[in-house]
């Protein structure tokens, strides 16, 4: 198995590609699957070492992160996205939520003002990618196989591939799932989540680690109250509860009622990047 | 389930320090995990086996400290126990708080041979 992208085999582990490439069956050709075996090469190279020895018992002290492997190469993202300008939101939310429609109509809307590109990552299909792609927006599909999340090292081969101009926005949108992603740090500049007034209110404590780690609260599907059940400021408070530093929206992606002031805070984003260039 | 790429991360871990020690095997592993880290130890049980399966954690003993959650609110200096990430302070009922304690993932030991 694959230790850095978790992969299970050869034939379910990510494929990056982008739309009309034709999915050959995880090539690798970036991500070469030496990693998983570097150590080993210590093994044959005659460095030896005096207290070895066989059959005897020896506790290794190694006090290591779990996820460090993950958070040193989103260091690495960030610290490129930083170097060009780049300002990198990581979109989660459960599926269904409306990342992707969120996504279409801020990129239709603002396309002429703001230079963007686009990450997509579900587990399957290119489908995403090619609703991107009908916007002339350059994007590239992450498709993770049995995966449940973006990793950094995705990411990392994936921006490789997208050859990002400075001073743009990258948008990258996980795989739908609001457990999953939170412990995965992507490198990005902010994270925001996505919950939509169909989903109840007490989702925010039901799934609180994804809230406690995201900086934008994006509330979809406002154009639905009127026939849902649901209190939207109890929504916030929950939220709010979780992590009191949230920065809310509320909008509808379908009526765009609301997106106005989402809109706004992109564009404060893109003028700091021009402002700092 | 992330909980297995959690393993995985585990795995590559032993598989590394293993090899550098020159030993063949790990016999016990030792993890510390916080209540608070995001980890399911019932998940991680679960794809446990077949995530060390042919690796040096085969037939290694899993240990696992758990590490209660503290965290410390910034409005009233209280510290308190936490089970949940959105815990309040129990004295102000402020949502302001730092974690201290509980979001520890770690492999804190392996014993080899």
């Amino acid at each position: 198995m694959c230790g850095t992208c978790g992969c299970g085999s050869e034939n379910n582990g990510p494929t990056i590609l982008k739309p009309g490439e034709e999915k050959h069956q995880h090539s690798h050709d970036e991500h070469t699957h030496e990693h998983s075996h570097e150590g080993h090469h210590h093994h044959h190279d005659g460095h030896t070492h005096s207290y070895e020895s066989d059959h005897k018992h020896k506790v290794l002290k190694i006090e290591q992160d779990i996820l460090q492997n993950n958070q040193v190469l989103a260091a690495r993202n960030r610290g490129y996205f930083e170097a060009k300008n780049i300002f990198a939101l990581n979109m989660v939310s459960s599926p269904g939520s409306g990342k992707t429609s969120i996504l279409e109509r801020t990129l239709a809307d603002l396309k002429d003002e703001i230079s963007f590109y686009v990450i997509e990552g579900d587990q399957q299909t290119l489908n995403d990618a090619n609703r991107i792609n009908a916007l002339d927006i350059p994007v590239i599909q992450i498709n993770t196989g049995k995966g449940c999340h973006l990793e950094s090292d995705m990411v990392y081969d994936a921006v490789k591939k997208l050859i990002i101009e400075e001073n743009s926005i990258l948008m990258i949108e996980n795989v739908g799932n609001l457990v999953c992603p939170s412990m995965f740090d992507l490198g990005e500049s902010k994270r925001v989540v996505i919950i939509s007034t169909t989903e109840g209110e007490d989702k925010p404590i039901k799934y609180p680690d994804m809230f406690y780690t995201s900086d934008i609260c994006i509330i979809n599907k406002i154009d639905l109250l009127p026939y849902v059940n649901i209190d939207i400021q109890k929504i916030k408070n929950y939220a709010l509860q979780v992590n009191p530093n949230l920065q809310f929206f509320e909008v509808s992606a379908t009526t765009g009622e609301g997106m106005k002031a989402w809109y706004d805070w992109l564009k404060d984003q893109s003028k700091n990047l021009k402002a700092k260039a | 389930m992330h909980e297995l790429s959690i393993a995985i991360g585990i795995v590559k871990i032993a598989e590394d320090e293993t090899a550098k020690a020159k030993a063949k095997q790990v016999t016990k592993i030792e993890l510390e995990i916080g209540v608070l880290s995001g980890v399911e130890l019932e998940s991680l049980n679960f794809v446990w086996k077949s995530a060390v399966k042919n690796t040096v954690l085969e037939f290694a003993k899993k240990e696992i400290d758990i590490i209660k959650g503290i965290g410390k609110c910034l409005d009233c200096n209280t510290e308190f126990d936490m089970k949940y990430v959105y815990d309040t302070c129990p004295k102000c009922k402020s949502n302001f708080k730092g974690i201290l304690k509980g979001k520890e993932l770690r492999v804190k030991a392996i014993e080899v041979i």
